[in-house]
């Protein structure tokens, strides 16, 4: 958007503008926070970044859309982080989630992925190596990241993987990149925290996100 | 050619009797069997042979029948009420044969044995003598049907008894098995010829139950509880590997005892915009293989339990329904708790009675905020009640954490990150 437009724009609205695009009709939009945008079918996205970035909530807002589709999920939870409570709360169908609790052993846990992905028919495949210590999580060869994609390449599916850094190389076509920021004390409630996003490939700009605590 | 016998016996006896014979076999009544008698000449002769035949058996079973043999099974039946001890109906000359058996032996309605009574109609050749025309317009198409009954001309099949549906399979086998392969390719028939016979009657199962009798004389019993009904027998050998690998039994097998409960199989129409579904064949095979990778217990879809104990919730199956929607979505972005399963022992610092500094495995800094103390308690009156103050933290590095203090020990554990 050329900068006098915009200039002109946040004049009339009294406020700065959020430009958010517009989702891909074969892709899967966060539910609920735009900011996240949409992440494409038939491929392998990442969502990367260090504890309490909001890697989960995104994951978490992606699954709220398909199960709301009426579509499957499938959660392979490598080391049993994943919580109902929250997910309910956000608005996942727990009837149509298929939760896989590996007990922190990546390579379970790499295995049932390949048999889920291999299975077909969940709209949304989501690898949560979150927790996973990141020398044992690097021991995934790029083969078998490969292998997962093929898998979904020309399907319905997409893969989301959690990691604390970028795993699968080239095989992904969307890199997320999450960043902590402040959390929202007020008082003595935590009502919330901002984290920003930055979509590492293909390059995109920041965007600023709050998420709020169930009391916020 | 129809055989009917008559006896006041047991009914499962008389059927067991009539079955000796034919394989075609009608219960017309509870003391009443008829059977296709059609080739039994070529073995015991003429009618009366068949017939002596017949009572022979009868009285090995121990009752005494009265036996009939007519070409259509009415008259046969009408015959053997009628007439005691063995009766055999001339083919072409059944209403003469008939015409003085009461007219009660056809069982007409109340009503119309009054009628007959009032005009005087008291045997078969009363009514078979009447014309047609006249007792369809006074009588009905009842009348008429009964008047063809006394004149022994009502040509019927039979309705042959049909044993009840069990898709059962059993084999004992020749020496004891111990291994999983030899034992799949048992199963492998088995399950082949239940499942041809499922498919034949255009049917499926969506339980197969194996119950396998062991050397040291107990049995291991396995049940394959299926979320729709299937009939493929590779996918039920698969699964059963899989299972019988997990559960394996405690001595070796000496005879393999196999039954599918027979359902309507599934009937599903694709459509174009319908969301994509695993497909549940292929599912419930994909499921039996991550539970062998994972555990049984590790997999499934959760259900919230309706507590207020903090990471309360249990595995169901998936694909069984459930809940559905959840109850009140929240509109905008959560915040979400990972949760650390099981909880991490930490070592708190405290100032003021307010937490200030944490130390728990990798996760160690001073603690910039907190929010709490959130009491919660419940379940005191258990064996496993909980008792904690809950903190959100935030560390100075940015990381989210909540942590308790359980009251019971007095120790701190690390609950989950924020994330």
């Amino acid at each position: 958007m050329p900068a006098v437009l915009r200039a002109e724009l946040e004049a009339i609205a009294g406020a700065p503008l959020v430009l958010i695009e517009r989702p891909q009709p074969d892709s899967i939009p966060a539910a609920g926070v735009p900011e996240f945008g949409a992440i494409p079918r038939g491929s392998l996205t990442e969502i990367c970044g260090p504890t309490s970035s909001g890697r989960t909530s995104m994951a978490i807002a992606l699954m709220s859309e398909i199960t709301a589709r009426e579509e499957s999920c499938a959660l392979i939870d490598t080391d049993d982080a994943f919580d109902p409570t929250t997910a309910a709360h956000a608005g996942v169908r727990l009837d149509r989630l298929l939760w896989i609790r590996c007990g922190g052993d990546a390579e379970r846990a790499l295995k049932s992925a390949d048999l889920i992905i291999q299975a077909g028919g969940f709209g949304l495949v989501v690898f949560d190596l979150g927790d996973t210590p990141l020398r044992q999580a690097r021991r995934i060869s790029l083969t078998s990241w490969f292998r997962l994609r093929r898998a979904v390449e020309n399907t319905a599916s997409a893969i989301v993987v959690i990691a604390q850094e970028p795993m699968a190389k080239t095989c992904a076509s969307l890199v997320m990149e999450m960043r902590r920021g402040e959390p929202d004390f007020s008082g003595r409630l935590l009502r919330g925290m901002h984290i920003c996003t930055h979509r590492l490939k293909p390059r995109g700009e920041m965007r600023y996100v709050r998420l709020h605590s169930r009391l916020g | 050619m129809y055989a009917c016998i008559h006896a006041s016996a047991n009914p499962a006896l008389l059927i067991e009797c009539a079955q000796a014979f034919s394989p075609l076999v009608e219960q017309a009544a509870a003391d009443i069997a008829v059977l296709d008698a059609s080739g039994l000449g070529l073995i015991y002769g003429a009618p009366h042979e068949i017939a002596a035949a017949i009572a022979a058996r009868a009285r090995l079973l121990g009752f005494d029948p009265h036996i009939a043999i007519a070409s259509n099974p009415d008259a046969a039946i009408c015959a053997a009420r009628g007439f005691p001890g063995v009766s055999i109906v001339p083919h072409g000359d059944e209403a003469k044969f008939l015409e003085s058996l009461p007219l009660y032996l056809l069982a007409p309605g109340e009503e119309m044995l009054e009628t007959f009574e009032r005009w005087g109609i008291r045997t078969f050749r009363d009514l078979a003598v009447l014309p047609p025309i006249g007792i369809a317009g006074r009588l009905g198409p009842e009348g008429l049907r009964l008047q063809t009954l006394a004149r022994g001309e009502l040509e019927r099949p039979l309705v042959p008894l049909e044993d009840p549906l069990q898709f059962r399979e059993e084999m004992e086998l020749d020496y004891p098995v111990d291994l999983l392969e030899p034992l799949s390719f048992v199963l492998a028939r088995m399950l082949g010829d239940v499942c041809a016979r499922l498919s034949q009657r255009g049917l499926a199962t969506n339980e197969v139950r194996l119950c396998l009798s062991l050397e040291d004389r107990s049995t291991h019993d396995r049940t394959l509880r299926l979320p729709v009904p299937m009939c493929d027998a590779r996918t039920f050998l698969k699964l059963m590997q899989l299972d019988l690998s997990q559960h394996s039994p405690a001595a070796p097998i000496v005879k393999v005892q196999l039954e599918a409960e027979p359902v309507k199989p599934r009937l599903a129409q694709g459509g174009l915009y319908v969301a994509t579904v695993p497909e549940p064949e292929r599912m419930e095979l994909t499921l039996a293989r991550v539970s062998a990778l994972v555990g049984e217990e590790n997999v499934g879809s959760p259900e919230l339990l309706d507590t207020h104990r903090p990471d309360a919730f249990r595995m169901r199956k998936f694909g069984a329904g459930g809940a559905g929607a959840s109850a009140c979505p929240c509109p905008g972005p959560t915040l979400s708790l990972r949760y650390c399963r099981p909880p991490l022992e930490a070592r708190v610092q405290l100032e003021n009675g307010r937490p200030c500094f944490l130390l728990a495995g990798n996760i160690r800094g001073p603690i910039v905020s907190a929010s709490g103390p959130w009491r919660t308690s419940g379940d005191w009156w258990t064996a496993d009640p909980w008792d904690r103050d809950e903190w959100d933290v935030a560390l100075r590095d940015g990381a989210l954490y909540r942590i308790y203090c359980a009251h019971a020990t007095g120790r701190w554990y690390v609950e989950g990150s924020f994330d």
